[in-house]
């Protein structure tokens, strides 16, 4: 004979009873405490679309709590003037952190914030409320940048001298620069040969500077070899060098009097992508053998493969880049190379025009202030390191790294 | 006239950027540039890709040297144009599964991508591989000890070569450890002398002073030329003086 | 003989170079590596962080340079997934997309039973702008990136739906060939917002990143060696990783690395043997 376990009533009750003490799911926890002391100020330097909004930790957001009580803060603003105006959620903030920058408000609008803390259970604090409406302030300098300015002010300015006293007629000394004189040499050789003239302008584009030094030495080029009737080629790795480029060879061609003998189609496009145009240019340099090869502009790995190709047909190889892991490269493999500096130098130095030329020596200045800020800033270092207290030089260093060298400074 | 509308152009821009880096205001003004020079950019990559179809059609057409490259070149510019653009095997993406286009032109087993695979990646990794053999003849023919300043350069490329690999610790781990048990008590004690410390200080210390002092210099140079094509003194990218 | 040596045709080195480098590889000739300090400060970097960490994977190469920082790549990848770390990978590179593909197919097919799409790992993808993409995904990710690689709503995905920008990251996990990269992330994310991060970059960028460790770069790998020692700490740390071949490919490169820096070192006597012989001969005459 067999029995049911239990009375069917008494089973009922009992699932619902079960059903009632579990099926609301654990119980919830409380909600964590609100933040306190709301504060919202203009967010400095800046063109009045910015706020920080600051407070203090809800009393549940302690760094050791375990378990943790807060998650995060949920920062929410309104419009003030706008009755009609909801509470929206612009930002969240991680537990411990106590202040939060709002850059999307609109210039001139006065904002209402609040601040919710939010536990990991999602449940939310009573909102902590700013105790007024605040609006962004414009400012029409950015403050931080004024060492960056002032030392850009004097490098501009020493430039600009040297150039007016360049041009009152005095002269200035500025030293040889043998990759710069070698370039004459490296296209009469051509000529003798009966060979062409390979320019690579390197494999960024127009908005380089390294590329616009470059086609300035193209355009020196250019002229000598439309002067002496040597074919030169310049394939580009960008369409905008292109273009440049063959209106800058077709003015050389223009001055030197040899406009019939510009061909456009020898300055030409290969692909914007490093390895394939390396992997054209370097064919290019072995089927048709140029006397001559130049390379003015920014290289990457493609550096060595330009300047390895070059060496084993013969050519005379000039070599400018302001790439410092592509100079040893260059130094290595071709007969001249312009280093940084010589390399933007050459526009002045092949023109040979007493203005351009004066701007070199403005650029001294700025090497002058630049030594200069190194030697100082190591000095105080080292006596800071020194001192054993903790006082004005450990305070100057600090200035100096982080309002003239650093963020605030010259770091963009 | 041809000469004035674009120097004009060049200088008003480029003082206006660079006002524009201290007047909040206008700092988004180098962004909204940039996007401008893109949107060039992309222009005359058509003008570039035009460019580069005529000059190979053209030395197909005459029969010139080397006119059978051309004729790779256009075939693999046209099959790779038509085979990205038209995305043959590119399944629709989860989310838009409607629309036949939808996927990724990368997708794994697309016609691309296979291109990508089999054809672009070996063939990159290749120029990039063929360094090692350059950088090889290279040292033979120009690391030559023709003077002080060459020996230094010498011994230093000996240091870092060997240091960079297990030479550099097979060579002078234990003989530095015994040498110092030796002297000093202290197997570590001339443990700064090892190759693999002494490349990182190498590296760390005259390399990347020297690398700063040149940087230096290039930032300076930059400065200077920017200026002189601002202010209308340096015309020669725009080519000749008249 | 000494003629040949003076006239030697670069062929002859381009296969003795071919040959020093295969022999080692085909014979599986390795050498143990004792990992630097700097490496070991990489490692316990990633080693450190509680299980579950928000890690940055931001992968900036393409496959010109795969052959030196793929091992790297690989190895950070193992190593945050045997700490189940959360991986958001990201690239600023385009070339980069196939290589973020290859390590999500490592945690695929090697981890594939602790890690989910969506809930353990997801795919940024690309995102031109360069050093832009860094400045605005420090802010505000999704500004830039509503979806993920495979066109899913980022709202829609469990480990991206509360994500507001990269400052939630405990650490970044950067492996870079050149810019934008390392320095970048260094300069407009860690430095500027406090972010732990660790870079792997190629032996010519290393250099150029040295100023920045230890303070706003915790650790630098600096080449294939670099690598080499990253997966050799890995294997010591986690022993089960040394039955699989795929873990030691920058260790399997030293043997090669190693032969020919040496054949290079032999070119350079060579040629300067050469260089003075042929000098005292001209002097002799």
């Amino acid at each position: 004979m067999t029995r049911s376990t239990s009375h069917p009533q008494s089973s009922r009750l009992a699932v619902l009873a079960v059903l009632l003490l579990t099926g609301s799911g654990p119980l919830a926890a409380a909600p964590p405490r609100p933040p306190s002391q709301v504060t919202v100020t203009d967010l400095p330097n800046d063109d009045g679309t910015g706020l920080v909004v600051r407070w203090n930790v809800s009393p549940d957001d302690k760094p050791d709590a375990q378990p943790r009580v807060v998650g995060q803060y949920d920062v929410e603003r309104k419009d003030a003037a706008d009755k009609n105006a909801e509470f929206e959620l612009i930002g969240e903030a991680n537990f411990g952190e106590t202040s939060l920058e709002d850059k999307k408000c609109e210039r001139g609008i006065a904002y209402l914030y609040r601040v919710i803390a939010v536990g990991l259970d999602k449940s939310k604090s009573e909102a902590a409320m700013a105790a007024k409406p605040v609006t962004g302030v414009l400012q029409w300098i950015d403050g931080t940048r004024l060492w960056f300015g002032l030392i850009g002010v004097v490098v501009c300015g020493a430039v600009v001298s040297f150039i007016r006293i360049a041009q009152s007629g005095r002269e200035l000394k500025i030293r040889k620069i043998a990759g710069l004189e070698a370039v004459d040499e490296a296209v009469g050789r051509a000529t003798e040969m009966g060979r062409s003239c390979l320019f690579v302008p390197g494999i960024l584009d127009i908005n380089d500077m390294q590329t616009v030094s470059g086609i300035t030495v193209l355009s020196h080029v250019a002229g000598l070899a439309a002067e002496y009737d040597a074919q030169l080629e310049v394939p580009t790795s960008r369409s905008l060098v292109m273009t440049t480029a063959r209106e800058t060879v077709q003015a050389a061609y223009l001055k030197a009097g040899r406009p019939d003998a510009y061909n456009e189609d020898n300055v030409y496009y290969l692909t914007d992508e490093q390895f394939g145009y390396v992997a054209a240019v370097t064919g290019t340099m072995v089927r048709d053998e140029p006397a001559a090869c130049f390379y003015m502009g920014a290289f990457f790995a493609e550096s060595l493969i330009l300047a390895e190709t070059g060496n084993s047909i013969g050519a005379i190889q000039v070599a400018g880049t302001a790439m410092p892991s592509q100079l040893p490269f260059f130094v290595a493999a071709c007969d001249y190379t312009l280093i940084g500096e010589e390399f933007f130098a050459a526009s002045a130095y092949l023109s040979g025009e007493v203005h351009q030329l004066g701007s070199l020596k403005g650029q001294d200045v700025g090497k002058l202030i630049g030594g200069g800020l190194i030697v100082i800033g190591c000095l105080l270092a080292t006596l800071a390191s020194l001192s054993a207290e903790d006082g004005g030089l450990s305070g100057a260093v600090s200035y100096l790294k982080d309002h003239i060298l650093g963020d605030g400074g010259l770091l963009p | 006239m041809k000469r004035t509308v674009p120097l004009c152009i060049a200088a008003l821009v480029g003082f206006v950027l660079i006002l524009s880096e201290f007047i909040p205001f206008a700092q988004s003004w180098g962004r909204t540039a940039m996007i401008w020079f893109d949107i060039l950019a992309a222009f005359a990559f058509v003008l570039g890709g035009a460019n580069l179809l005529k000059i190979h059609l053209l030395k197909i057409s005459s029969q010139r040297v080397g006119w059978g490259y051309s004729v790779i070149t256009v075939a693999a510019f046209t099959i790779t144009m038509v085979i990205g653009l038209g995305k043959f095997g590119v399944t629709p993406s989860e989310s838009f599964p409607q629309f036949t286009w939808s996927g990724d032109y990368l997708q794994d087993g697309s016609g691309f991508w296979w291109m990508y695979q089999y054809v672009y990646l070996p063939l990159a990794s290749t120029m990039f591989a063929l360094l090692a053999f350059y950088i090889a003849s290279a040292a033979f023919r120009a690391f030559r000890a023709k003077n002080t300043e060459a020996i230094i350069l010498l011994v230093t490329a000996f240091i870092v070569l060997l240091g960079r690999t297990y030479a550099g610790i097979w060579l002078t781990a234990d003989p530095l450890a015994w040498l110092g048990q030796t002297l000093y008590g202290d197997p570590q004690a001339l443990a700064m002398f090892r190759l693999d410390v002494v490349v990182e200080m190498i590296m760390g210390v005259f390399n990347m002073a020297g690398n700063r002092a040149i940087m230096i210099g290039i930032a300076l140079g930059i400065v200077a030329l920017s200026l002189k094509v601002l202010l209308g003194v340096d015309r020669s990218y725009l080519g000749s003086e008249e | 003989m000494g003629d040949f040596f003076t006239n030697l045709d670069r062929r002859w080195i381009f296969l003795g170079m071919g040959i020093v480098v295969a022999l080692p590889m085909l014979l599986g000739l390795s050498f143990p590596e004792e990992p630097s300090d700097m490496v070991r400060d990489v490692f316990a970097a990633v080693d450190t962080l509680p299980e579950g960490s928000n890690i940055l994977m931001a992968y900036d190469y393409d496959p010109a340079t795969k052959g030196e920082l793929e091992p790297m790549a690989a190895a950070f990848t193992r190593h945050c997934a045997k700490k189940k770390h959360k991986l958001y990978f990201i690239t600023l590179w385009p070339a980069a997309v196939p290589m973020l593909r290859q390590n999500i197919d490592i945690l695929e097919s090697e981890f594939g039973d602790d890690y989910t799409y969506g809930e353990n790992y997801v795919n940024l993808g690309f995102r031109p702008g360069n050093e832009g993409v860094i400045k605005v995904v420090v802010t505000d990710l999704k500004e830039l990136y509503g979806n993920d690689v495979n066109g899913q709503d980022l709202q829609k995905i469990p480990m991206t739906r509360n994500l507001k920008n990269i400052q939630q990251m405990d650490l970044i996990v950067n492996v870079s060939a050149g810019t934008p990269g390392a320095k970048e992330w260094v300069q407009y994310a860690a430095s500027k917002y406090e972010i732990k991060m660790v870079a792997g970059v190629t032996g010519v960028g290393a250099p150029a990143l040295y100023p920045y460790v230890p303070a706003q770069l915790t650790g630098l790998l600096g080449a294939i060696k670099a690598a080499a020692e990253y997966e050799q700490t890995l294997i010591d740390a986690y022993p089960e990783f040394a039955e699989n071949p795929a873990t030691n490919e920058a260790l399997r490169r030293m043997g090669p690395q190693l032969i020919a820096h040496i054949y290079i070192v032999a070119l350079i006597i060579l040629g300067n043997c050469i260089y003075f012989t042929d000098k005292r001969r001209g002097a002799a005459r």
